[in-house]
């Protein structure tokens, strides 16, 4: 928690210095995030709604926040570095654009869950390709999980784009997809579905966080994807199968950023087009999630939380007239890199700890000689 | 299997496994290169011909032992085998407006950021610092270039402006890997992001809605004198941007300095050995430093190409495009070498030059296309076409002892 106030308070200071005011800047982000809805009396009625579909906002987004954390989360216990969120999110998202236009007679359940789950399985697909390459041919997954984000967004460009096979029919100029049929649309449980509401995926991220809990700290294979995170020889000496670990822990993390494309498919986007492929970063941003959750359950919530009302505030839910929003979303850029870079040098924050400690210690030595 | 080793003062150079296989690799290039403009033979027996001579030359060297170069061979061979073929059953006036002489030019222009990024990521690498950071060095250098080129009032400054983002975006960097010992992956992603995020705040703070003014000073051309007006080479390489033979230029002056000098010797050193090199002392600290600050001007260089060079004065948010991540596929695909990862620049240039000229056949086939240099280096490093080998210490911080 350190890093991030840390990094908000760099970004504050990037804010001062351009001439802005650093407090309204975040106090304008605070209220797009709709963080006031949670301090709101209730017989206050003037902006309570304003603020409630703020925060339903941003839950929204947390929900992806929560899986594309969990995608670089669990092969980092593994000792692997995924970058390839964006790509496996994407897979997702085409698949349960395709499942949710395509099989419209199907009832509701069957329908979304068919869609769900065949995203997740080609996130898994995705990813476990780059876990592949890792323990055949020692492959860096980082490497190749960044290539395979570039095939993810060239393809999607190609299926949704004009002439490509995902492509509506009604309007051959456009280059977007078909909308997802309303059978596979996931019921919305606060606010409305025509304002887009918060919608049952919330839930399923918020049981996929305890998923990952429990596969990590309650089985076998939790326990051998440890074992290889802290240290692949020994635990081959051990016995596990340090190969297999690896292309499990990256299909298992390309499940959560798949069904992560699918809630946002099937539970408020039903449409996409090359320049939202072009635009997305949501799967980039799990890094930061995983990073400053410290790749534990909890924590990814929390940062995915934190997060999403950062995104969400600095974008739509931002009064353009308190702070520009242009500038907004590219602070939370700013805000994300520092995060990265702070959590990458924790020595760095226990460096200072210590020499303050040291210097603590030889005072109170010089004190008592 | 007996392991036969012919002695090497016997055998002619010309005759050499190696050296027929190269041969095969450009008969390969050259089937291909048979059906198109100027030559445009519309014959397939051609590019069948040559590239068959290819396929054969690869084999012939496969037997005698030079397996990489050769599989390099018998795949040109077959490639150029059958695009040459399709070139020769499409129609004419397609092929011209495809690869007009103009499309050298587009190759080069897309291929130069490319050769700089994978330029600067090879000289870090070879040090011994992984960096994943040269999109957001790259977009540094994109951004600040054109701010100094248009409150400087000239491309010098420009330049640099540039040169010094990039360099202050590589210092960190190298802090946090040599000094803080940060997992070096993290931190270059860490750069990534905060490129984005600085550039873009600094472009809507400085220039808000309005774009940058045109008529900023940009590189100048180099018109070269007697080629310019010739009638195939003159689009092609008559009228380029000066960055791009600076480019051109680095790709021999980087093979001199890493492989034939002192300076070389200690960088690739500290990345294959840094114990080894401090013990004969060499201060691998420093040479880190230097060699990811270096990397970083480079990689600025290649994205000042994209707004004062190139792109003629302007600059949009994350301008890049992911431009840096092609440039280390390309200095991984050309395995860590100045000459390698030029050809791979060469070639991702020419497949996106390719893939803006193809929509006269299929817009969505040429989309797909752009796909391909991602596609290749996957091969690579999966070490299907070879086997990609990076410095020993790469990645790995330096505790001094």
């Amino acid at each position: 928690m350190l890093t991030a106030v840390l990094a908000f308070a760099a970004g504050g200071i990037v804010v001062a210095a351009t001439g802005h005011n650093p407090w309204t800047a975040y106090k304008g982000i605070w209220d797009g995030a709709g963080f006031n809805w949670l301090f709101h009396v209730p017989w206050d009625t003037n902006t309570i709604h304003l603020d409630a579909f703020n925060l339903s906002q941003t839950l929204l987004t947390t929900t992806t926040l929560i899986l594309t954390g969990l995608a670089v989360a669990f092969p980092f216990r593994c000792g692997l570095f995924n970058i390839g969120g964006q790509g496996q999110y994407l897979v997702g998202l085409i698949v349960a654009n395709w499942i949710g236009v395509d099989f419209a007679s199907w009832p509701t359940l069957p329908h979304v869950l068919l869609g769900i789950g065949a995203a997740a399985f080609a996130g898994a697909v995705w990813a476990g390709i780059a876990g592949f390459l890792k323990a055949t041919t020692g492959a860096h997954e980082v490497i190749s999980t960044i290539m395979l984000n570039w095939i993810a967004i060239w393809g999607g460009q190609y299926l949704f784009g004009q002439g490509g096979p995902l492509q509506n029919t009604y309007n051959t100029a456009a280059p977007e997809s078909e909308s997802v049929a309303q059978s596979a649309h996931i019921p919305v449980f606060w606010g409305s579905s025509l304002l887009q509401g918060l919608d049952y995926g919330f839930f399923v991220a918020i049981a996929a966080l305890v998923v990952f809990w429990l596969i990590l700290n309650r089985t076998t294979l939790g326990y051998e994807v440890r074992a290889v995170g802290f240290n692949p020889e020994a635990a081959a000496y051990g016995g596990i199968n340090v190969r297999r670990k690896y292309i499990q822990a990256m299909a298992i993390s390309g499940a959560f950023a798949g069904l992560a494309g699918a809630l946002d498919m099937l539970g408020y986007l039903f449409q996409f087009g090359v320049l939202d492929v072009q635009a997305s970063q949501i799967g980039f941003f799990g890094i930061a999630v995983a990073l400053l959750g410290r790749n534990t359950a909890i924590g990814t919530g929390i940062a995915a939380f934190l997060f999403g009302g950062l995104l969400y505030g600095t974008t739509r839910g931002l009064n353009p007239n308190v702070f520009d929003p242009s500038l907004a979303g590219n602070l939370t850029s700013m805000i994300q890199g520092l995060i990265v870079l702070f959590v990458g040098a924790d020595i760095f924050i226990l460096y200072i700890w210590n020499a303050r400690r040291k210097v603590r210690r030889r005072r109170a030595e010089a004190a008592a000689t | 299997m007996t392991n036969h080793v012919e002695p090497l003062e016997e055998t002619p150079w010309a005759l050499r496994p190696k050296a027929i296989a190269t041969v095969g690799s450009a008969l390969g290039l050259a089937a291909f290169w048979s059906a198109i403009p100027p030559f445009t033979a519309r014959s397939p027996l051609v590019p069948i011909l040559i590239g068959v001579l290819a396929i054969a030359a690869g084999l012939w060297a496969l037997t005698r032992g030079a397996r990489r170069l050769g599989w390099g061979a018998v795949a040109s061979g077959v490639i150029g085998l059958c695009l040459g073929y399709v070139a020769t059953r499409s129609s004419s006036g397609n092929l011209h407006v495809v690869f007009a002489s103009e499309l050298i030019a587009q190759v080069f222009v897309f291929a130069t950021p490319l050769t700089f990024g994978a330029l600067g990521g090879m000289v870090s690498e070879r040090s011994g610092v992984v960096n994943v950071g040269l999109e957001g060095m790259m977009l540094m250098g994109a951004f600040w270039g054109v701010y100094g080129a248009d409150k400087g009032g000239s491309w010098v400054v420009g330049i640099l402006t540039a040169l010094a983002a990039g360099g202050l975006f590589a210092l960190l960097h190298a802090y946090w890997s040599i000094h803080l010992r940060a997992n070096q992956i993290v931190s270059g992603m860490a750069i990534n992001f905060l490129a984005l995020g600085v550039t873009g705040y600094f472009f809507e703070q400085l220039y808000g809605n309005k774009n940058i003014p045109a008529g900023v000073s940009t590189v100048p051309n180099v018109a070269l004198p007697g080629i310019d007006h010739m009638s195939y080479v003159g689009p092609a390489i008559g009228d380029l941007n000066l960055l791009i033979w600076v480019g051109i230029i680095f790709v021999p002056l980087s093979y001199f300095i890493l492989f034939k000098t002192p300076i070389g010797l200690r960088v690739r050193a500290c990345g294959e050995h840094p114990r080894a090199a401090d013990t004969v002392g060499i201060n691998v600290y420093a040479v880190r430093y230097a060699a990811v600050i270096v990397s970083g001007m480079l990689a600025a260089l290649g994205g000042a190409f994209l707004s004062i060079g190139f792109g003629g004065g302007s600059f949009t948010e994350n301008m890049t495009e992911g431009r840096g991540f092609i440039a280390l596929a390309a200095m991984i695909f050309g395995n860590w070498r100045p000459f390698g990862a030029w050809g791979a620049a060469l070639l991702f240039g020419f497949s996106t030059a390719l893939a803006f000229r193809l929509p006269v056949y299929s817009s969505s086939a040429a989309t797909l296309f752009q796909a391909l240099p991602y596609v290749l280096t996957l091969i690579a490093v999966a070490g299907v076409i070879g086997h990609s080998v990076p410095p020993k210490a790469d990645g790995q911080p330096y505790v001094k002892q």
